[in-house]
């Protein structure tokens, strides 16, 4: 029920209401009505039931896991993207 | 998604354990609590707790909309189909659970009921109606899912759209937190925090964890998410210096979404609400404000729940509570199991008993 998937923007309504994203390889009509903050075509936004609720920030994604490679005490290891 | 396959890349997963290990204390029980329904899938789904030491101990929690919904709360559903002529849109999960007489949507549908699955709020705005029926949503969620029916009866109101009524069924997070952490029983050092509940709520939500000296990390639901806050848990309880961590910063604003939640205040207000196995809590569930009553289904066709919290037999309730293990309850994997439900934990897709069932045995 708190299910969310990333999807990707890959059109917005004229007046920012709604945008259909791309999950996987499927489209769906997407409503950006409780989406804070302003999106372009190609941000990946996390959907709930057919809402956007957050836009996704890749450079959060690479805080994490930097932070995560700064926990490990071994050795240094690069990510395979 | 790379942003997604980073946190699945299993050399990460590998180095990860191997600090969980290296840092937990064998003579030491750690118990952390995974309160999101989709965290337990996730949990089950990657094999997560046979990865761990046998001291770290995952306990599924109260996160699933669907399974804490009360009996008397569901039956209300049946109500409505029995006595009117309606078209019923629910979300997928709630089509198997049985009501009192064990009879569940997927029959009544089979018998001619009008029940439609809708995966979105503003799908039942599409739906086919010739005969002009009313059409009624069936509301369940948690703050993840409560602005999506905002915005649902936003764009009746605002469309003056006639013929449309919502059942509300949702409930709210802070009071179930407070019950968990005054349940004496209950023994949790640390807590996965929902990372879509907190999207909505930012991380406010979870302080009075920390004021019970208990860890409090905002979690994604990849297998990196997941072991990279266990990881923290296990290192604030071992220096015992909590504090609320957001480990799901891609998608986890602090503050949270401030215009989902205006939304909310402005069609809901706070409302005492039922949970199954736990009874009435005050104000832990919303209902549509006064100005807006004339939307609400329970007013429209005179719905009231019975106070039948569960189901004989079933121990939903206990699970869901922590305190037991689905595999504990008398009737799992025989008299109950995801083809044939006897409570909504071995129904929902995020249900505890589901996930042990799937995955787990």
């Amino acid at each position: 029920m708190c299910l969310g998937l990333p999807g990707k923007l890959v059109e917005i309504s004229e007046d920012k209401t709604f945008g259909i994203v791309d999950i996987a390889g499927t489209k769906r009509e997407v409503s950006l009505m409780i989406l804070p903050e302003d999106v372009e075509l190609g941000d990946y936004v996390m959907v709930h039931v057919g809402f956007a609720i957050s836009k996704m920030d890749e450079a959060q994604a690479e805080e994490t896991l930097k932070a995560i490679m700064e926990y490990y005490d071994g050795d240094d290891i690069e990510i395979q993207g | 998604m790379e942003m997604i396959s980073k946190f699945r890349d299993k050399d990460i997963v590998k180095r990860l354990l191997d600090n969980i290990y290296k840092e937990s204390k064998a003579d030491k029980i750690y118990n952390i609590m995974e309160v999101c329904g989709t965290h337990t899938m996730s949990v089950s789904r990657f094999g997560i707790r046979g990865l761990l030491p046998k001291n770290i101990r995952l306990i599924s929690g109260p996160g699933c909309p669907v399974c804490v919904t009360a009996q008397g709360e569901i039956d209300m559903i049946f109500d409505l189909l029995k006595h009117n002529d309606v078209i019923v849109a629910v979300y997928g999960d709630l089509m198997k659970v049985p009501g009192s007489d064990g009879r569940n949507l997927l029959e009544l549908k089979a018998e001619g009921k009008d029940i439609r699955v809708v995966i979105s709020p503003l799908d039942v705005l599409k739906l086919k109606n010739e005969q002009k029926k009313d059409i009624v949503f069936v509301s369940i969620g948690f703050e993840t899912t409560n602005p999506a029916t905002a915005g649902l009866i936003d764009t009746i109101v605002s469309q003056n759209l006639n013929g449309f009524y919502v059942l509300m069924l949702n409930k709210t997070m802070p009071e179930i937190i407070d019950v968990l952490l005054d349940d004496n029983e209950l023994d949790v050092d640390g807590f996965l925090c929902p990372g879509h509940v907190s999207v909505i709520t930012g991380e406010s939500l979870y302080l009075p964890i920390i004021k019970r000296d208990k860890a409090a990390v905002i979690t994604g639901f990849e297998p990196v998410d997941i072991l990279y806050s266990v990881l923290e848990i296990i290192r604030q309880i071992n220096s015992k210096n909590f504090y609320i961590k957001n480990n799901y910063g891609r998608v986890v604003n602090s503050l949270g979404n401030e215009k989902a939640n205006k939304l909310v205040d402005k069609y809901f207000e706070l409302a005492d609400s039922m949970w199954r196995g736990i009874g009435v809590i005050k104000n832990s569930g919303l209902k549509i404000r006064k100005q807006y009553k004339y939307l609400d289904a329970s007013e429209r066709f005179g719905l009231r729940p019975s106070d039948k919290s569960e189901i004989d037999g079933c121990k939903c309730g206990e699970v869901l509570k922590g305190k037991i293990l689905p595999n504990m309850c008398g009737l799992f994997g025989l008299a109950c199991s995801p083809e044939n439900p006897v409570g909504p934990c071995m129904v929902s897709s995020e249900g505890a008993c589901a996930a042990y069932y799937k995955y787990e045995i």
